[in-house]
């Protein structure tokens, strides 16, 4: 078990979320995905550019840029 | 019985597809007032009982972030809707239901469509939809839109929620003790002062200021300042509580508090799994080759190019048809109408007006026909996935991309169908930005005049600087909008955060619907205003006339031609029909005639309004090289890009040139001592970036809703093309570059 950001994550690594560190509009577009602490994610991939991040949760797939899945911090499996 | 109903759910959980299923071609296309959200409406009618349905637009909440959250929810409260039918996907539950604890919270009757509950059982997913309606104290009725299961059902049980009038009482969960606390002590100060309360229910009221809802604090601070104050000194109190003990703020703990009543729900039974949760899907499947790192853009740059095909391959014929009716229309009343300013009116302001609207319709039908396919299959997302690091460097978003290729990314779009095309993208200052940008693109109008000018003075590099200018158009509108979104348009990136939906099938009904619709829009608005301008245009090239004295002159040098021809060339002109079976004699005669004519339309264009507009700018654009021809030239380009070719050949005594053919203007253009390749590169360049033509401002007005924007980008788009083209020339000028 390991704290990590999400942006530090390997692609189809999976964990839960253990925090989100953003207010205001962006804290509440990730809430309104489901991104609330507790949460199960898993990092699909990331786009040929390696950015944004593709993301499974809660059986549907989202994806965030890296520098908005920054707030986001994970405990890794 | 007539019943106001709303349908509400998160996008892609098939909401469209109800709606279609259920009012089928009766519905109406409008706006939301003041803002760009579409609102639909459309009536079912079923064993007696009609239903007036309005589409809310799809949002994952009811907070007030985005337009579509704030329309949404303004329409439940205000309108108050006697039933909501909240379509949840079933494959999708916990992250859906999110939305529907918000209508409960909001105390409205809600009766739920859970959809595509074909999904989900194929998923391995099963629903005791009995447990989650007693749980939720709602009906639930399981529906698959897409084939029409669960449709009168479902209609039914709403009409039965209207027709029995229960009192809905606000859903109250519990968020935790600190926000429980300051909640129960706000909600007693609101019901004590009435604050808001013909509008919202208490508890509601005191929910939105911890949630920090901007409409509904503003809403406060409008109708009763002290206690407005009053509660947001004890927002600040527990939040400032909250961030020391938690580190949170309220509205997170609040939102977490609806996860988990919702999960709370889903443990007692109601999902039943039947397959690892990790499992690949058919979706995840194909992904896993549409986005892969190097096969991904690979097909992507596929299908764009093959929807810039599909959209104006195949429009050609069609625009082709519109364009001959309009021809003929044209001469048939030029043949039936005596020659004057009637004709003249009805021929060049009317019908050229009229043609030019309804000529663009298959472009915006072919367009919006393909764009839906990607939309609704869901490839539309994946496009925005993998192009958004690139346009997020400029201030853009990854769906920027469509706009861009439409308008001419690809040389010879169209601004119009590109313009409409950002409204796939969700980001208001994002889209406004590219909006802005994609008139700068080479579209299929500006060509012909690029060309024109490429043939006469770069002749040997054809090809490769029409590549070049792509790449110039690219380079210009990425850069102008870095520039407006740090501007006029300043402001964070709007949250990138979004679903990547399953692909699916598009239906081939919802489809139709979607193309019709806008592109009936498109002609009902559009349309009123594109004939006004277009006359006035038309008006502005003719009036004032000349003058009697100098149409008699131009009468005199016609008889004087006449006068020195044998009677005999004079006879066999007024027999002959065709000009080939003329004598040389009679030829020679008529090119004379000819070249008055054309003397005169040049004498006539300048004297006109906007002759004399060119004449008076001349002294600012002889800055870029331009004398008052090349000026009446690009002002008539402002009715359609190509006038510019013919609007040249008048001013130049060329007569009518035809834009397709104009090698006869090419001759003239290079043996004028005005004229350089520099010269030609300055207003090659001013062309790419000035003023859309008005069609496309008018469309740029009515996406962007309001005028303001329109005239920016008639102004703004002018500054900078005229700077660009300015600095062109004087540099060229004093470097002694591509002269003659």
């Amino acid at each position: 078990m390991a704290r990590l950001i999400m942006r530090q994550m390997r692609d189809n690594q999976s964990g839960t979320i253990s925090a989100i560190k953003a207010g205001g509009e962006l804290g509440r577009r990730l809430r309104d995905m489901g991104l609330v602490p507790g949460t199960e994610i898993q990092v699909q991939g990331r786009a040929p550019l390696y950015d944004p991040v593709a993301l499974k949760v809660m059986g549907f797939k989202l994806t965030l840029r890296n520098n908005e899945a920054d707030f986001i911090e994970v405990e890794v499996d | 019985m007539d019943i106001n109903v709303a349908l509400a759910g998160n996008p892609n959980a098939g909401k469209t597809t109800l709606f279609n299923g259920l009012t089928g071609a009766r519905q109406h296309v409008g706006n939301y007032p003041g803002v760009t959200v579409e609102k639909k409406e459309g009536v079912f009618q079923h064993n007696g009982f009609t239903m007036h349905i309005v589409d809310l637009p799809g949002t994952y909440s009811l907070t007030a972030y985005s337009v579509e959250e704030v329309v949404a929810r303004d329409f439940l409260v205000n309108e108050s809707p006697e039933v909501v039918i909240n379509i949840v996907d079933a494959s999708n539950l916990e992250r859906n239901l999110y939305l529907t604890v918000q209508f409960l919270e909001l105390g409205i009757p809600v009766c739920i469509a859970l959809n595509m509950i074909d999904v989900a059982k194929s998923r391995g997913l099963e629903i005791n939809v009995g447990k989650l309606s007693r749980l939720l104290g709602v009906p639930v009725v399981p529906t698959v839109a897409r084939n029409g299961k669960g449709k009168i059902e479902l209609t039914e049980t709403a009409s039965t929620i209207v027709q029995e009038k229960r009192i809905v009482k606000p859903l109250e969960i519990s968020y935790g003790e600190d926000v429980d606390r300051a909640l129960y002590r706000m909600e007693k100060v609101v019901r004590e002062t009435g604050f808001l309360t013909d509008t919202y229910a208490p508890r509601w009221v005191a929910l939105k200021y911890l949630e920090k809802d901007e409409q509904i604090l503003s809403h406060g601070r409008k109708a009763d300042r002290e206690t407005a104050d009053r509660l947001e000194a004890m927002v600040e109190d527990v939040a400032e509580h909250v961030m020391n003990t938690l580190d949170t703020y309220p509205e997170a703990l609040i939102a977490d508090h609806r996860y988990g009543f919702i999960s709370s729900i889903m443990r007692q039974g109601v999902i039943k799994r039947h397959h690892d949760r990790d499992r690949l899907y058919t979706s995840d499947r194909i992904d896993k080759v549409l986005t892969h790192r190097f096969l991904g853009p690979v097909i992507m740059l596929c299908v764009l190019m093959g929807l810039y095909h599909f959209t104006f391959t195949y429009s050609e014929l069609p625009v082709a048809w519109f364009g001959a009716i309009f021809d003929g229309l044209g001469s048939l009343v030029s043949a039936s109408l005596p020659d004057g300013l009637l004709k003249s009116l009805i021929v060049s302001g009317i019908i050229d007006g009229v043609g030019g609207v309804l000529g663009f319709v298959p472009l915006i039908m072919f367009m919006f026909f393909g764009i839906s396919i990607l939309e609704d299959s869901g490839y539309l997302a994946r496009v925005a996935f993998m192009l958004d690091r690139v346009f997020s460097m400029f201030g853009l978003h990854g769906s920027s991309v469509m706009a861009y290729i439409v308008s001419g990314g690809i040389a010879g779009g169209c601004a119009v169908p590109g313009v409409m095309a950002t409204r796939t993208l969700k980001a208001p200052r994002e889209r406004l930005a590219t909006l802005l940008t994609v008139p700068f693109m080479n579209c299929g109008a500006k060509l012909p005049v690029m060309a024109l000018l490429i043939g006469a003075f770069f002749a040997a590099n054809q090809a490769r600087l029409m590549f070049i200018f792509t790449l110039v158009s690219w380079a210009g509108a990425l850069l102008i909008a870095k520039l407006l979104r740090v501007t006029v348009l300043k402001g964070p990136a709007t949250p990138f955060v979004m679903e990547l939906p399953p692909y699916r099938f598009p239906t081939f009904k919802g489809l139709m619907i979607h193309t019709w619709e806008r592109t009936w829009q498109y002609i009902q608005k559009a349309g009123t205003v594109i004939l006004g301008i277009s006359v006035l245009l038309w008006a502005m090239m003719t009036f004032p006339g000349l003058p009697e004295s100098t149409r008699q002159g131009f009468d005199a040098e016609r008889d004087a031609i006449r006068a020195s021809y044998d009677a005999s060339v004079i006879n066999e002109m007024t027999i002959a029909a065709e000009s080939s079976a003329l004598s040389e004699a009679a030829q020679n005669l008529n090119k004379k005639l000819a070249a008055v004519d054309y003397q005169e339309a040049e004498t006539r264009l300048k004297h006109s309004a906007a002759g004399r507009i060119g004449t008076a700018m001349e002294t600012v654009t002889r800055l870029a090289g331009f004398d008052w021809r090349i000026n009446i030239a690009l002002l008539g380009g402002f009715a359609a890009k190509e006038v510019v070719v013919s609007t040249l050949g008048t001013a130049y005594s060329l007569g009518d040139v035809d834009p397709e053919a104009s090698a006869s203007l090419s001759e003239t253009l290079t043996a004028s001592p005005m004229w350089s390749p520099l010269l030609a590169l300055s207003m090659i360049v001013f062309i790419m970036f000035y003023a859309p033509c008005f069609v496309s401002v008018i469309c740029i007005a009515r996406e962007a809703g309001s005028w303001k924007w329109g005239l920016f980008s008639m102004i703004f788009n002018t500054i900078v093309a005229f700077l660009l083209a300015t600095a062109i020339y004087q540099t060229g000028t004093t470097l002694g570059l591509l002269g003659r």
